[in-house]
Formats: structure tokens, sequence, C-alpha cells
């Protein structure tokens, strides 16, 4: 039973995966690439949670950790190259 | 008696030793020291003949190269020792020549080390017994000739005849390397004496090492077409024209032609082509010899003629091969002693002849025939040493030229009366070709004596006021023209003990079979001939001096006009092709790798039939997976259509994720993690860069480059799905993974990835560590060593 419904959830992350990738396609402004990208990483997170269980280990969990931070870093970096351009701001004192 | 192996690298070491002597007693000039080598080799030289007329020979041998069969082995016989006279004797007359010639101003180190090279080598080539030894002497005859004859490197025209001789005889030599390996393949031995017995004259190689073997021996001597280096090679001074240039060097081709006489002679091309090519170069060097102005252009043209007439004679004689032993083998092995016979003579009087061009060159600075003219009663002694020099090269009695030129027309009559080969039809061709460039021959050597020595005198056209020439400089050519008397005076001696057991060496079957030569054998046709020639030679130099000039200019279409358009087309074309395909846009060279892939790997295993698709083994794939890889292949597509380049990096970013869940799909969880990191940092890089790149334009290639690009891709792409799928049907061997999972039994280790990564082959990891290593300094000092402002732009030096 609990087999059947991970699988149903695995699709449907699929699935999203799939439409926020047309958002990222589409646009039509970089915000909202940035954001599907977000949640791309967000769904992957679930997804990955979702296959541990069905795979019956342990061994995905640093992934998770992992992916949530890597999503938050990334979606901080786009951020802010949108916003300033750079990411890496030089030392102000040159 | 010496060593023959010693008297080779007597002049080498010499070589060595003569710029020492050169810088420290610059008082004596350095040609003294260096006249010993040769005369000493020569007197060494001398004390073989006895035994070597009494029919014995000399095999030395010293290990080289055994494992190959290499080795330095010395052959002494009739033949080898004719020229090793020629060599050291001609040599030391060059050499006592060249002390009065050459003043103390010029770099004299480098001229006798170069000539003493040149005298070992060739020294090399006639003794050697072994292919490769002589091929190796041969080349270095080659690479000594190109330097003395550039010995003036700061005339443009020396450095051009110095090319074209080194381009022309390095080819002929490759050539005869390629002959003697396929010999080598054809006999199993390096020994010229043991491929006489083994060779197989039916075997696939034989004409084709027959054929190159032959390139290397005309290119070498001069035969036509390859002559035209040597009017060149008159660029050198006059010495080294009078030593490599008509007594030794261009022999080298007429002493392979003898030496390998007994292994080819009786082939029937063989015969045609010696014989041919010769009687070719005859005429064409004579016919060439009468237009030119300048004398030692001439003597290099008459050279070539004579070295013809040695080289038919030569072919005529390799007919006594097919007749074995008996009276009519006779008459052709006369041709050949008459061969050998002539080479000698050719050595005296052209020695002589260049010597003479020297010393009129050296005394009034011109070598111009228009220019000349009176120098009799200046220059007795030379024109007395000229008169004897062309009367001998124009087949004269009282000189030994008439002696080899009657034999030279008795041959060539013999054998138009031959029925071997087909001979008969086109025999007569023979004699009348003969004739026709004896004839010219003759007027040529008119043209030396008269227009040097007779005529009027004209100082204001000279350089400087006519005089004889320091005595030192006349005893070599004085020597020379004693010799050529004394060669017509006592023929047989010379017959009896250098030319018989020479001619035993090119037919060991017919051990030194031959007639004495005799100044009077009655009225043969050969004496009608050599009436004939002078009646009819003195007839045209009549009607041709009357002629203002004498110079008639080469049409458009001679060899050198085909050699040097060979050698610009060769570079231009070369140019063009390479500036063809490399255009310096990494797009084309991409082109050109991928093509190749697709071309070359796809074609051959299509070809093979190497493509075999099992699906049988394979798992079955659930609805998510599909999804996911579809929206792979729709962020990859979209990736070449992203107009703006952040959309690039983010679908770049949704690919790289999607594999990181594909890891985690297939099980393999350091992989992904490793995956999510690596690919976060690159697409933090990827806007690291972005703000110094460009403006992304629209890439406004035509659209047949467009399309030809999708075609390529598709096809690379195609290619590789092909191939992995071919790869996963086909399994032949189990997998070797089950060693692997003892990890924890083998290394402790309950991570078989990181136990592969760190213990068992962990080599591998250390040098990708070193990579990244390698890669961080690199990129600290892309960033941190960049030019300044100020600083000049290194890096485009």
């Amino acid at each position: 039973m609990i087999v059947i419904m991970l699988k149903i959830s695995l699709t449907l992350f699929a699935l999203a995966i799939f439409i926020s990738l047309y958002r990222i396609i589409r646009g039509p402004s970089i915000p909202d690439r940035v954001i599907a990208m977000d949640m791309i990483g967000v769904n992957l997170i679930s997804a990955i949670a979702a296959i541990s269980i069905l795979l019956n280990t342990k061994a995905y969990l640093e992934v998770i950790l992992i992916l949530g931070i890597l999503a938050f870093i990334s979606t901080i970096a786009l951020s802010k190259f949108i916003e300033r351009g750079v990411i890496i701001e030089r030392k102000r004192d040159r | 008696m010496i060593s023959i192996q010693l008297a080779i690298m007597i002049p080498f070491i010499a070589a060595l030793v003569i710029p020492l002597l050169y810088k420290k007693i610059p008082r004596i000039h350095v040609g003294w020291f260096v006249l010993i080598i040769p005369t000493v080799l020569f007197i060494a030289l001398t004390r073989f003949i006895p035994s070597i007329a009494g029919g014995n020979t000399y095999i030395n041998t010293v290990q080289w190269i055994p494992s190959y069969e290499i080795n330095f082995t010395t052959y002494v016989d009739g033949l080898s020792i004719i020229f090793g006279l020629l060599i050291t004797g001609i040599g030391s007359l060059v050499i006592l020549y060249s002390i009065y010639y050459l003043s103390a101003k010029e770099s004299l180190h480098h001229f006798y080390s170069y000539l003493l090279l040149f005298m070992g080598s060739m020294l090399g080539v006639v003794f050697s017994d072994n292919l490769m030894v002589l091929y190796v002497f041969w080349e270095l005859t080659s690479i000594s000739s190109f330097l003395l004859i550039a010995f003036w490197y700061h005339r443009k025209k020396s450095r051009y005849g110095a090319q074209k001789a080194l381009l022309i005889t390095f080819g002929g030599g490759i050539a005869m390397l390629t002959s003697f390996i396929m010999i080598y393949l054809m006999t199993a031995t390096m020994s010229v004496r043991e491929i006489l017995s083994t060779i197989d004259p039916n075997h696939a190689l034989f004409i084709p090492a027959l054929v190159l073997l032959l390139i290397g021996a005309f290119t070498k001597s001069a035969q036509y077409p390859f002559h035209i280096w040597l009017p060149d090679a008159m660029e050198a001074p006059t010495p080294v024209s009078a030593y490599l240039h008509s007594a030794t060097m261009v022999k080298a081709g007429i002493y392979l032609v003898a030496r390998f006489t007994p292994v080819f002679g009786s082939s029937e091309i063989w015969f045609w082509l010696v014989s041919c090519i010769g009687l070719v170069t005859l005429f064409w060097g004579s016919f060439n010899a009468i237009r030119q102005i300048d004398l030692k252009a001439l003597l290099a043209y008459s050279t070539i003629s004579q070295l013809g007439l040695i080289m038919s004679l030569f072919g005529i004689g390799s007919i006594a091969h097919q007749l074995g032993a008996g009276e009519n083998a006779i008459l052709y092995t006369q041709a050949s002693f008459a061969a050998l016979f002539h080479l000698v003579n050719h050595s005296t009087f052209k020695g002589a002849l260049f010597m003479v061009v020297g010393i009129v060159d050296h005394g009034v600075g011109t070598r111009d025939i228009r220019r000349l003219g009176g120098l009799m009663s200046f220059m007795p002694i030379s024109f007395t040493i000229a008169l004897i020099g062309s009367f001998s090269m124009a087949g004269l009695p009282p000189f030994n030229g008439f002696l080899s030129k009657e034999m030279f027309f008795e041959a060539v009559v013999n054998v138009s009366q031959s029925n071997l080969f087909t001979i008969h039809t086109f025999g007569l061709l023979f004699p009348i070709i003969a004739w026709i460039a004896s004839v010219l021959t003759f007027v040529y050597c008119m043209i030396i004596v008269f227009k040097t020595f007779f005529g009027s005198y004209q100082p204001e056209k000279l350089e400087h006021e006519a005089h004889e020439a320091k005595i030192g400089m006349l005893i070599p050519p004085i020597i020379l023209a004693v010799l050529i008397i004394g060669i017509f005076l006592f023929p047989n001696q010379l017959g009896d003990y250098l030319l018989r057991p020479g001619l035993a060496s090119i037919f060991p079957s017919l051990k030194g079979m031959h007639e004495p030569i005799s100044i009077w054998h009655g009225f043969t046709p050969a004496l009608w001939m050599t009436i004939g020639v002078v009646v009819v030679g003195i007839l045209i130099f009549r009607i041709q001096s009357r002629r203002k000039s004498l110079y008639i200019p080469p049409g458009k279409w001679t060899f050198d006009q085909l050699y040097n358009s060979a050698l610009e087309q060769i570079e231009l074309r070369g140019f063009k092709i390479t500036s063809l395909y490399m255009t310096g846009s990494l797009r084309d060279y991409l082109v050109y790798i991928f093509l190749f892939f697709g071309i070359a790997v796809g074609g051959i295993f299509l070809l093979t039939d190497a493509f075999h698709f099992d699906f049988s083994s394979n798992a079955p794939i659930s609805l998510y997976e599909s999804l996911i890889v579809l929206t792979m292949m729709v962020a990859g597509i979209a990736l070449i259509f992203a107009k703006s380049r952040i959309t690039a990096i983010l679908l770049n970013g949704v690919l790289g994720y999607s594999i990181a869940l594909l890891f985690v799909l297939f099980r393999a969880p350091d992989l992904a993690l490793t995956q999510l990191v690596v690919e976060t940092v690159t697409t933090a890089l990827f806007l690291l860069c972005f703000y110094f790149l460009p403006k992304r334009e629209k890439e406004n290639s035509p659209q047949k480059t467009k399309r030809f690009n999708v075609l390529v891709s598709i096809l690379v792409g195609v290619i590789f799905v092909v191939v992995a799928l071919s790869v996963q049907s086909g399994k032949l061997f189990e997998s070797i993974s089950a060693y692997f999972e003892n990890a924890y039994e083998l290394s402790g280790a309950l991570n078989i990835v990181n136990a592969i990564l760190g213990d068992f082959r962990a080599f591998d990891t250390m040098l990708e560590v070193i990579v990244l290593f390698i890669g961080g300094i690199g990129v600290y000092t892309l960033i941190k060593l960049r030019a300044k402002k100020e600083d000049e732009n290194v890096e485009n030096q």
C-alpha cells in the first residue's frame, strides 16, 4: 500500500519538477526563473525523502540535508546576482 | 698493411684535429698538414695492388650493431681499390692545389674539415661491404658535399646550388635505402658479397629494388634527368669542383652500378635503363656543354656527359651476364673494361681541366669565355695542360681519352649487332647517338682550348693582368697531364694491375677475361668513327665560332625550370592546403573532430556490423523515472534555444539536479552528494564569470553552417546512443564488482565506493587530487599573475 502511495507521490513530484521547468524556460522575468529553480530544489528534497523510504535506506539523509543547504545558497546567490550583478563583492577599502 | 677501417676513420679523426691546428699554428697554411693524410693513405693503398692483382681480396669486420647484422665490414677487391686510389690520389693533388688556390683569409679550417669528412665518407662508400654502412657513408658524402658547395655561404647562388644538390642527392639516397631494405628482405643478408649468391631474380621485389637502386645511382652521378644539380654545384671553390664533381662523388653512382652489376646485371631492365639513360645523358650533357659561356659550367656539363658515357658502357657490359663464359661474353666484358678505363682517364683529364680553369679564374678574374682569349703566351704551362686535357677528353691520340673512346665506339658497334633483348630493333641508335655526342664533345673541347688561349687578348675585359700561376698551383695539373700521356703509352700496365681485378669483381664468374689494350688496332669501324668525329667536329666548331654569341638561351621547358617550379608549387600548394583547413577557428576544428568520430568510429562499427541490441535483460521503467528523463530532455533542448545567458545557466542547473536525482534513484548516495555540491559550485562559477562576459549575441553564421552543425550534432548523438545501447546489450564477462563486495573483510570499510576510492584504487584518487591542486594553482596564477597595465605584454611573445 505504502509503496503504491510513494510511487504516486514520486510521480507527482516529477510532474512538479517538469512544470517548474516550464516556468524556467518561459520566464518571463528572471525572478520567476529563480523561484522555479528553488521550487525544483524543494521538490527534489521531498522526492529523495520518498525514494529513501521506498528503498528502505538511510543513506540519503545527508543528501537531503546538503540539498537543503545548497538550494538555499544557490537561491541566495542568484538573488544577489539579480540585485547587484555580482555574487562576491570586492572589499570596500580598495 | 693498415686496416681499411683505420684508413676510413683517419680522415674523420683528422677532420676533428684540423681546426685545432688552424688556431694553434697560424703561420703554416693548414693545408700542408691535411696533405699528409691522403698521401699516406694513397701509399698505403698502393701496397694492396700486387696482391689484389694476384686475385686476393681482403675482408675485415668490426662489429657495430650485430643484432641487426649491421657491421662495419670492409671488402677490398679490384673495383674498390681503383676507387680508393682515385679518391686518395686525386685527393692529395687537389689538396696541394687548394693550398695555393685558397688564400689564408678564407676559413680554411672549415674547408679542410669538410674535405676530409668527404674523403673519409667516400672511402667508406667504396670499401663498405655492408649495405647499411654503405648507405651511411653515402649520405655523409651528400652532407659534406652540401657543406663544400656552400663554402662561400654569403653568396645566394652557392646556397641555392647546395640546397639543390642536397635535395636531389638525398632523394636518391632515400630511394637507395628503400632498395637496400628490399634487398635485405629478399636475401636476408646485409653483405654485398653474399647477396650475389642468394638473390632470386624472380622475386616480386627484384624489379622495384633494381629501379630504386638505379635512381639512387643516377641522382648521385648526375644522370639524365637528375643532372641539374651538378652545374649549380659549380659555385663551390674550384678544388671542390675538381675533386667532388669530377673525380669522386659523382662516381659514387657509377661505383654503385658497377658493384651491383653482378646482382642485377642479368636482368633486361637493368641493361636498358643503364645503357639508355647513360646514352641520353651523354648526348644531353655534350649538347648543353657547347651552349655554355662559363668555363666551369661547360666542364660541369662535360662531366655529366662523360659520366653518361661510363654509365652506358656499364649497361652494355651487363649483357655478358646473359651469355655466360665464352667468346661472346668477352666482347661485352670489354665494354665494362672500357668503362673502368674511361673512369680512370676521366678523373685524370677532368681533374686537370678543372685545375686549369681555376688557374685562369685566379689569374684573370673571370671564367666567361666571351671575355677570355689569347692567354697562350701569358700562360704557356696552363695552356699545355689544358690542351692535353681537352684533347684527351675529345678522344684524340696521343692521350688516354683516345684509347677509351675507341673502346667505347667498339662497344656500341658490338652491341648494335647483338641479338639479345631485342636490341636489333633499335641497335643502330647506339652507335649513332654515341657518335653525335662525341662530335659535340669534340666541339666543346675545342671551345675550351681555342676560346681561352687563342684569339685576341682583351685586357680591358679582365680584372687582372694575365700571368702564369705559381708553380705550386701548377704541379698537381702537371702530374695529371703526365698521367694522361703515361696511361696512353703504357695502358696495359694499368689494365693488368688495376682494371683486370676490377673487372673480375664486376664479373665474378668470368674471372678477368679481357683483351689487351692496343694503341694501334687496325682500321676498325671505331677508328673511322673517330676520324669522322674530328672532321665533323672541326667543321661545326668553325661554323659556330663565326656566330657572335655562342650562347643559346635555354628554352622554357628545362628540368631546372621544372625543379624550381616544383619547389615553388609544393610550397605554395602546401601553404594553400594548410590554410584551407587550419582556419584558426575552434568551431572548425571541433567539426573535424566530431566528423572524424562520426565517420571513422561510426562507419567502422557499421561496416563491421558491430552493433548488437538486446533489451531482454533491461529493468522496467517506472513513470516517475520517465518523467525525470523527460524533464532533462526538455531542459537540454531548451538550453540550446535559450535566449539569455541566465536562462541557460539555470537550465544547466536543472540538468545537474536531475542527474543527482537519477543517482538517487539508481542507489548511488555518494555520487548524488558530490553531484549536488559540484553542480551548485559550477552554477555559482558560471554566475561569477557572467559579469565579465560580453553581451550574448545571436550567432549570425549562415543558415547552411547552422544546418550542418545540427547534422553533425545529431550524428554524434546518435552514434553515442547506439554504441552505448549496443555495449549494454552484449556483456561478455562477469563484472568484477563481486570482489569489492568483500570490502569489509578486505579493508574494514562499510562503504564500497569509499573503499574503492581510498583503498583498492587509491592511486587514481591521488592523481585526481593532484588534478584539483593543479587546477587551483592554475586559477590562482591566471588571476594574480596577469600583466599590469604598464607591463609589457609578455604572453604574446
